[in-house]
C-alpha cells in the first residue's frame, strides 16, 4: 500500500544483461507487483554486454526500496541504484512539432524557444520543430508553453540520470554484498 | 564426441545425478524422448496422468530428496499444463527445471501448431528462464539452469528447447559438476557476484549484534522458516532454540524444521496458529525469524506483528528483509551456517518464566469426539500413532491441511510436503509420487480433502502403476471446508457452491484404478483400514467421513492483530 502524501517520482538506474527478454522481464516486474512505469529508458554502455536502464516510477520511499530489492533479486540484473534529486543529475530530450503558418506565430515560437534554449530544428511552411534537452521541470515547462500555440506531435526519451560526483552505479557496498550472496550459484 | 541435443540433454542429466524425470512426452519432444529410449538404463522415467501431476511429483520429489527435481513436457498445452506446478515450486522455493521443448527454429511465431510463449508466459513465476535455440549453448544452459534452481534461495527454472536443437548435432564434452562454474555462463554469474574474487562470506558483526540481542532479551521467541527446511540445518536450528530457550513456532513452510517434539514448540503462528504462539509473538522483546518472508498469512498484520520487540530477520535471500515486515537487524546467509556461527558465540540462556507463561495458553486445539463421524485430531493421531514417526505426509490444501500441521510432529526437513505459499489444490498426490519415487524405504502418506483429492485424482493410475504404496487419507466432509468455514463466520453462511454433494464413490474410484479402497466412519473402522494398508504393502485410499461444518480452530481473520482470535 501506498503512502499517498510521499508517492512521488523516484529513480531507479540498473545495469542487465544485454541480452533477448531482459527488458520484458524488467518491465514485467513492475507491473506484476502493481506499479506503473512513467518513463524508461534504455540504452549500451561501455561494455558491449551490459545495458543501463533508468526507470522513473510513481513510488513512496518504502515502494522504491521495495522495486529495488525485487530488480536486484533477478539474475540478469547487476547493479541497481536508487537515485535522488540532490544527488544525481537528470536529463530528457523532448521533440516538439508546433502549427505555425504565419510570420507572427513562427516568431513568437522561436522567441519563446531562445528563452529555454530550444533549438529549432526543422522548418515547414506551416510548422517549426523544436528539439529541447533538460530535467523534468525545464521540459513540462516548453510543453506548457507551446500548448498555447498548436503542437500536432511530441517525442519525449525518457529521463536518464547519473550521480554526481565520483560515486557510481558500479560501486560495492555491505548492501550489494547481500544480494551478491543469495544469487551466488554456487 | 558429437551427440544431438537430446543425447546431450540425457548426458547433462546424468552430470548433475537427476536420475528420475517425471513427464508425458508430445510432438516437439520427441527427439528427447527417443534418447531417454536410450538412457532408459541410466535415466528412469515416471509418466504421469497429467503434466500438472508431473510438476507436483518432481517437486515433491525435489522437497523430499533435497536434490533438483526434473520434468519433462511437450510444447504448448503441455507447457501451460505445467505452470501451477512451476507456481507452486515457486512460492515455496523448491528447486525444479523443468524442461519443455517447443516448436522448430522455422515454426517459432507463426502460430503453429502446440506452440506458445512458454518462457513468457513461466517468467514470472520462475528463478529464471531460457529457451535454447543453438544446440552448441545447450549443455551450457542446462548446467546453468541446474545449479540457479538449487544454489542460494532455491526455486524453479524454466528451460525452452527448440525441436530442432534436439535433432542437431555439437560437440560434447563430459564436465564434472564441480567444473561447470569455470566455464561459459555460469563462470560468467560466478565471478560477477563474488566480490573482490572472495567467496561470499557472512558478516561476523551482525553475528555478534545477535549475540547480544539475545543476551539483553528476557522474552525471546523464535520462528522456524521454510529456509530451514530447504538448508536442511534442522540440527542446527534445534540447538539454537535449545540455547537461547524460546518459544519457537514453526511456520507452515518449516514443518520438519524443528524437531516437532522439542518441548519449546509452540505450534502454527499466525491465521490458524495455536494461542501459544500469536499471544507469545504479541508478548515477546525479541523475534528471530529464520527463512520466513513474513507471508500475510503469519504476518496478519504487518504494523501490529510482535508489536513489544525487536524483529531480527535470517535469510539467504536480501530482497525478504524488511519487505512485508520491517525488521530491526537481519543477517544474510545460509541459515545452516548463520546457525552454526551463533551456536558457537551463546551461552545457554534460561527463561523459565517467560516458558512458563507463554506454555500456560494451549498449543493444541482440542476438538471435541464426533460420535458417528470422525473428528479430525482423532484421525490425525490415529494415523500418527500407528504409522512410524518418520512417514513422510504430502498434504493438499484447505481444512485438512491446516489439521494435519496442527496435529502432526514432524522431525526432519522433507518430511511435509505441503503448498504453503501457493495454496495448490491438487498437489498431495503428485508430491506423495515424487516423495515416494525418491524415499522408496520411507512410508509415505498423502492427506486430501475431498474437494483436493477430486481435482488430481488421475494421478491413482501413476501410484497404480509404478507400485508405490501410497496411503491417501481423505478428509470427506462433502464439502469445500475451508470455503465454507469463511462461509459460515464472515458470509453470512451463504454456503455459495461449495457444498460437494456429488460423486465419485472414492472407494469405487480407488478399484476402478488397480487400488484399495475403504471408507471410513469411525475409529474401530479406521485402525482397520490403516492396518490392512499397512500390510497389504500396495495403494490404498481411506475415505475419511467428518462433520460438514467441522471448522479449523482457532482462527485469526486476514489482516487482524495476531491474538484476535475468532469466537468459533
Amino acid at each position: 500500500m501506498q503512502n499517498t502524501e510521499q508517492v512521488k517520482l523516484q529513480t531507479l538506474a540498473l545495469l542487465v544483461d544485454n541480452e533477448a527478454g531482459v527488458l520484458s522481464q524488467i518491465a514485467r516486474l513492475f507491473s506484476r507487483k502493481g506499479f506503473n512505469i512513467e518513463t524508461f529508458a534504455a540504452g549500451a554502455t561501455e561494455n558491449p554486454g551490459v545495458t543501463r536502464i533508468t526507470i522513473d516510477v510513481l513510488a513512496d520511499d518504502r515502494n522504491a526500496e521495495f522495486m529495488m530489492n525485487q530488480l536486484r533479486k533477478l539474475f540478469p540484473v547487476r547493479s541497481v541504484k536508487w537515485l535522488t534529486r540532490e544527488t544525481s543529475i537528470y536529463r530528457q530530450m523532448v521533440f516538439i512539432k508546433v502549427r505555425a503558418d504565419n510570420g507572427e506565430r513562427r516568431n513568437d515560437v522561436i522567441q519563446l524557444a531562445n528563452i529555454f534554449r530550444a533549438q529549432i530544428i526543422d522548418v515547414s511552411l506551416d510548422t517549426l520543430t523544436l528539439v529541447l534537452t533538460g530535467d523534468e521541470e525545464k521540459v513540462s515547462g516548453i510543453i506548457k508553453i507551446m500548448k498555447e500555440f498548436e503542437i500536432l506531435e511530441i517525442a519525449r526519451t525518457g529521463v536518464v540520470a547519473i550521480e554526481r560526483g565520483s560515486a557510481t552505479i558500479n560501486d560495492k557496498s555491505k548492501e550489494s554484498g547481500e544480494f551478491n550472496y543469495g544469487k551466488n550459484v554456487l | 564426441m558429437k551427440l544431438t541435443g537430446a543425447e546431450i540433454l540425457m548426458e547433462c542429466l546424468l552430470e548433475q545425478d537427476a536420475d528420475v524425470v517425471f513427464g508425458y512426452p508430445g510432438g516437439t519432444i520427441l527427439n528427447v524422448y527417443d534418447a531417454l529410449y536410450q538412457y532408459s538404463d541410466r535415466v528412469k522415467h515416471i509418466l504421469t496422468a497429467h503434466e500438472q501431476g508431473a510438476s507436483h511429483a518432481a517437486d515433491g520429489y525435489a522437497r523430499s530428496t533435497g536434490k533438483v527435481g526434473v520434468v519433462f513436457s511437450t510444447s504448448g498445452p503441455g507447457a501451460t499444463n505445467l505452470t501451477t506446478g512451476i507456481a507452486t515450486a515457486y512460492m515455496d522455493s523448491s528447486p525444479v527445471l523443468f524442461i519443455s521443448c517447443n516448436v522448430a527454429e522455422n515454426l517459432i511465431g507463426k502460430d503453429s501448431f502446440q506452440e506458445v510463449d512458454s518462457t513468457g508466459i513461466t517468467l514470472p513465476i520462475t528463478k529464471s528462464t531460457y529457451q535454447v535455440s543453438d544446440v552448441n549453448k545447450l549443455a551450457d544452459t542446462v548446467r546453468t539452469a541446474f545449479a540457479i534452481a538449487r544454489s542460494g534461495r532455491p526455486g524453479p527454472v524454466f528451460l525452452d528447447i527448440l525441436k530442432n536443437v534436439t535433432a542437431e548435432y555439437a560437440e560434447y564434452e563430459p564436465l564434472k559438476r564441480s567444473e561447470h562454474r569455470k566455464s561459459g555462463r555460469l563462470k560468467d554469474l560466478y565471478d560477477r557476484n563474488m566480490v573482490d574474487f572472495k567467496p561470499p562470506s557472512i558478516d561476523e558483526e551482525d553475528i555478534d549484534k545477535l549475540v547480544e540481542m539475545i543476551n539483553e532479551s528476557e522474552c525471546p521467541m523464535l520462528i522456524c522458516g521454510g529456509g530451514v527446511v530447504r538448508s536442511r540445518s534442522d540440527e542446527e536450528f534445534n540447538r539454537f532454540a535449545n540455547l537461547v530457550d524460546a518459544p519457537t513456532a514453526i511456520t507452515v513452510m518449516g514443518g520438519g524444521g524443528m524437531k516437532g517434539s522439542n518441548p519449546l514448540v509452540t505450534g502454527m503462528i499466525g491465521m490458524h496458529g495455536s494461542q501459544a504462539s500469536n499471544i507469545a509473538c504479541d508478548e515477546c522483546d525479541l523475534l528471530i525469524a529464520v527463512g520466513c518472508r513474513f507471508s500475510d498469512r503469519v504476518a496478519l498484520d504487518p504494523d501490529s506483528f510482535a508489536g513489544n520487540a525487536r524483529i531480527v530477520h535470517i535469510d539467504i535471500d536480501r530482497s525478504e528483509i524488511n519487505k512485508n515486515v520491517r525488521t530491526d537487524h537481519h543477517i544474510i546467509g545460509d541459515a545452516k551456517e548463520v546457525l552454526k556461527m551463533l551456536n558457537e558465540r551463546l551461552t545457554q540462556q534460561d527463561h523459565t518464566a517467560w516458558k512458563e507463561f507463554v506454555f500456560s495458553h494451549p498449543r493444541e486445539t482440542v476438538y471435541e469426539d464426533g460420535g458417528d463421524t470422525l473428528n479430525p485430531k482423532q484421525v490425525c493421531e490415529t494415523i500418527a500413532r500407528m504409522l512410524p514417526q518418520d512417514t513422510m505426509v504430502a498434504t493438499d490444501v484447505g481444512q485438512h491441511q491446516m489439521w494435519a500441521i496442527q496435529h502432526f510432529h514432524f522431525d526432519y526437513p522433507g518430511q511435509l510436503l505441503t503448498s504453503g505459499g501457493f495454496g495448490t489444490m491438487g498437489f498431495g498426490l503428485g508430491a506423495a509420487i515424487g516423495a515416494k519415487v525418491g524415499n522408496p524405504d520411507k512410508t509415505v502418506i498423502h492427506i486430501a480433502g475431498d474437494g483436493s483429492f477430486r481435482m488430481n485424482c488421475n494421478e491413482l493410475s501413476t501410484e497404480q502403476y509404478y507400485k508405490l504404496p501410497i496411503i491417501t487419507f481423505i478428509f470427506d466432509n462433502h464439502t469445500l471446508g475451508m470455503v465454507r468455514q469463511w462461509q459460515n463466520l464472515i458470509y453470512d453462511k451463504h454456503f455459495s457452491e461449495s457444498d460437494l454433494d456429488r460423486g465419485p464413490d472414492f472407494v469405487k474410484l480407488a478399484e476402478a484404478y488397480g487400488l484399495h479402497g475403504r471408507r471410513v466412519c469411525n475409529q474401530r473402522e479406521l485402525e482397520k483400514a490403516i492396518a490392512d494398508a499397512l500390510e497389504c504393502g500396495e495403494g490404498y485410499v481411506i475415505d475419511c467421513m467428518l462433520d460438514i461444518d467441522e471448522m479449523v480452530r482457532p482462527m485469526v481473520g486476514g489482516g487482524s492483530r495476531i491474538t484476535n482470535f475468532m469466537k468459533i
